[in-house]
């Protein structure tokens, strides 16, 4: 196959997959992620030997884990606490891998990971199951609506590779994916130390039938809402001859002819035409980069929303959300804020804060402050109307940054649930 | 599949559509890095793109043109020159500029030296380390803030955890701590006066993806990517150009060698690697099966200290 091919891939599997790697301090993450580069091959000859050096000097033979450590000062403190990218080719599709570190101070970075994540890739260590911090992390992404939950089930080797270890985990783990509201969840026994069915098929664990986990994360599909209606936010407005509109399809389909309406003002219009930069097209599906005309001369700007004529988003000056403390300050009742959402940014203010919710129990509890890495409900006002769904329809727009008043740095990442306020 | 609407009219569409293929890797790259430019546009106001006349920004610079609906580059671009320059870049940089009706803003390294801002490094030493004060002065006096750069996140270990939006102080420099999330799609370009951000486009870009878009995409790169021949001497493993600053024994222990470059920066430090390939589908085969790291073979600067990047990022290097 040449490498220019690309196989012809339905709907759901794309090109590129999103993968938030998570899991509990030792459970093997870092050794799992570097075996995936490792025996990918995404691993080059001098990173490898400033690897086995530095293996050598701490005793050990070859420490995969010493491959996903990335700043000095972390490395130094033989921890990871900031998320870091890293790069798979598989031949059918390419894989970010996007980890997230594992200590319940982090929550923030789990949230970060997972909010673009295609594929949640949980880690348990057989011997311990689902503890806390894996609880914590599939709550994550459950709330943050990533649709597909891998399991890699790691340390295999230490329980002489024994079924009834791993089906007693992977039951407990499909109970919690159901209670927390994780669609698809799929279970892999490996070994990351030795390589068991990470990249490929272990001989000692012949009860196992499914792929491997390379092999999983080159063919899993991600659902595609083949009904959602239209979402494209404006990023641009190209000017000189016919005004352009440029954005990124959230959701939906955009053709010509299509009835739309330009939210929040709520102007009712057609789209003209679409087109990429290669020309004309019939249709652009979500993930497209753009270009879009009307058929009439309204004067839209960066920030607002196109969307399906039949089914509009709303148009809130108040909306309840889920927010997730991401800065370094706590949020409370009554702080001035900006709010960006989409190509949006305008003035806001939180109005009360709920509750906050303990994400290892689900439960609820009275609170009028949010600290760093604390998820809690809150009521935010914004100084001109917005146009958004609820996060459980759409990941782009129901999804907010609050940005601090005077530095503009991101205090919290903001789910919408509810339009209105709350109402206790 | 749906049928075209009328005979003769192709049914050409994007994105992802039940029932058409999904779209492939550079496809979902490239609309990701649109759409990093759009918003760059769109939240700065004084925005720059920076131009080598390297390969990783002929590749910034493409999908740049192929962004903005054909509505001409909403942003100058900006070359930081070391002085050190292979002659056929410098050429080849000039045609891009004039081909995009570009504005080009170049800050010379020379003019640091020569207005006391920065030592000069000893004749045949690399003036990489010096560019990045070249760079804070340029930003001063045009008033970018922002630039868009084509760094990558595979280049190098620091990087991988390297923002897309990446906010810098008044000084040029990195602070990890001071590093935002970066949540779905929202990329906050928010900073306060003297501050400024750094884009990176194709930050989720491998190597290879790199190759494959620039075969798909029939870029036109300087000839020095592709396989000629060079006199060159071996250091450190590493073949490095006889250039006008050579020393003289270098020149004496030089030898004719077919290579070509994987990168290109200061032309004393940037070596080059044995080489057959003649076009980008050639070099994308060997590259498949290089050995090193595209930094480790080729800058004789970074090789120092492992966390040689990650020093002269909070100097406000790129
Ligand atoms: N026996 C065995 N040990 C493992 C396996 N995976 C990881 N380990 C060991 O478990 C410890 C923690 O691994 P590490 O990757 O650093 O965990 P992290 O904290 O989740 O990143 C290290 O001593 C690893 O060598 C495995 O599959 N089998």
């Amino acid at each position: 196959m040449s490498l220019l091919e690309a196989p012809i891939r339905s709907a759901g599997a794309t090109g590129l997959l999103r993968v938030a790697t998570a899991g509990s301090v030792d459970d093997g993450k870092s050794t799992l992620v570097g075996r995936l580069l490792f025996d990918g091959k995404a691993v080059l000859a001098d990173t490898l030997q400033a690897v086995s050096s530095a293996s050598r000097a701490r005793g050990a033979d070859l420490d995969l884990s010493l491959l996903v450590d990335g700043l000095r000062s972390e490395r130094e403190q033989g921890i990871t606490i900031d998320v870091a990218h890293r790069y798979l080719s598989t031949p059918a599709r390419d894989v970010i891998l996007v980890d997230c570190p594992g200590h319940v101070e982090y929550t923030r970075n789990t949230v970060t990971g997972m909010s673009s994540a295609d594929v949640a890739l949980l880690l348990v260590d057989v011997r311990n199951g689902l503890v806390e911090q894996t609880r914590r992390h599939a709550a994550v992404a459950a709330l943050l609506r990533v649709p597909h939950l891998i399991l890699a089930v790691n340390k295999i080797d230490l329980v002489e590779f024994d079924q009834v270890a791993f089906t007693a985990v992977v039951e407990d783990a499909e109970a919690y994916a159901e209670e927390v509201g994780i669609g698809q969840v799929t279970a892999v026994p490996v070994s990351a130390k030795s390589g068991d069915n990470v990249t490929r098929r272990s001989d000692r664990t012949p009860w196992y039938e499914g792929p491997t986990l390379l092999d999983l994360l080159a063919s899993v599909e991600v659902p595609v809402r083949a009904d959602a209606p239209l979402r494209l936010p404006v990023q641009w407005v190209a000017r000189g001859g016919t005004r352009k509109y440029l954005g990124t399809v959230a959701a939906g389909i955009v053709r010509p002819g299509d009835e739309v309406i330009v939210q929040p003002a709520g102007r009712r219009t057609r789209i003209r035409t679409v087109e990429d930069a290669d020309g004309t097209l019939t249709a652009a599906g979500e993930g497209a980069a753009v270009a879009v005309t009307l058929t009439d001369d309204l004067h839209v700007g960066r920030g607002e929303l196109i969307v399906a004529a039949d089914t509009p988003a709303e148009v809130v000056r108040e909306f309840v959300a889920d927010l997730a403390v991401v800065g370094e300050r706590p949020v409370t009742a009554g702080d001035r804020v900006q709010v960006r959402l989409g190509g949006k940014l305008v003035r806001g203010q939180v109005r009360d804060v709920t509750d906050t919710v303990d994400i290892d129990t689900g439960k609820r509890r009275p609170a009028d402050r949010l600290e760093t890495n604390d998820i809690g409900r809150v009521t935010i006002a914004v100084a001109e109307p917005l146009a958004v769904d609820p996060y459980g329809v759409d990941r782009t727009t129901g999804a907010a940054l609050l940005l601090a008043e005077r530095t503009g740095d991101t205090i919290a990442a903001a789910l919408v649930r509810r339009l209105g306020r709350e109402t206790p | 599949m749906s049928a075209p609407a009328e005979p003769g009219v192709r049914d050409r569409v994007a994105g992802l559509i039940p029932g058409h293929s999904a779209p492939g890797a550079l496809d979902l790259l490239e609309a990701e890095a649109i759409h990093v430019l759009r918003e760059a546009a769109g939240q700065f106001d004084r925005p720059a793109l920076l131009f080598s006349g390297g390969k990783d920004s002929a590749v910034l610079l493409h999908v740049a043109t192929r962004a903005f609906g054909g509505a001409p580059l909403p942003f100058p671009l900006l070359h930081v020159d070391t002085g050190h320059n292979f002659a056929e870049v410098l050429a080849f940089r000039d045609r891009r500029v004039e081909q995009t009706g570009a504005r080009l803003v170049v800050a010379h390294v020379e003019d640091t030296i020569a207005a006391g801002r920065v030592t000069d490094v000893a004749r045949g030493r690399s003036r990489n380390a010096l560019q990045s004060r070249t760079l804070l002065d340029a930003i001063e006096a045009n008033t970018f803030d922002a630039l868009i750069g084509g760094a990558r996140r595979d280049e190098e270990k620091a990087r991988a955890k390297e923002r897309i939006f990446s906010l810098r102080d008044a000084f040029g420099g990195w602070d990890p701590h001071r590093q935002r999330p970066e949540l779905w799609r929202l990329y906050n370009g928010a900073h306060q006066p003297g501050e400024n951000v750094r884009v990176f486009p194709l930050s989720n870009w491998t190597e290879l993806d790199v190759w494959r878009y620039i075969a798909r995409e029939r870029i036109e790169l300087p000839a020095l990517y592709y396989a000629h021949e060079r006199d060159v001497v071996e250091r450190d493993g590493m073949l490095l150009a006889i250039t006008e600053w050579s020393s003289d024994s270098d020149r004496a222990a030089a030898r004719r060698r077919r290579v070509r470059y994987r990168t290109v920066g200061d032309a004393i430090s940037t070596g080059a690697v044995p080489s057959d390939a003649t076009d980008a589908d050639a070099v994308l085969a060997e590259v498949t099966l290089a050995e090193q790291s595209e930094r480790g073979a080729t800058r004789a600067d970074d090789r120092t200290s492992d966390a040689a990047m990650e020093d002269r990022k909070r100097e406000g290097y790129f």
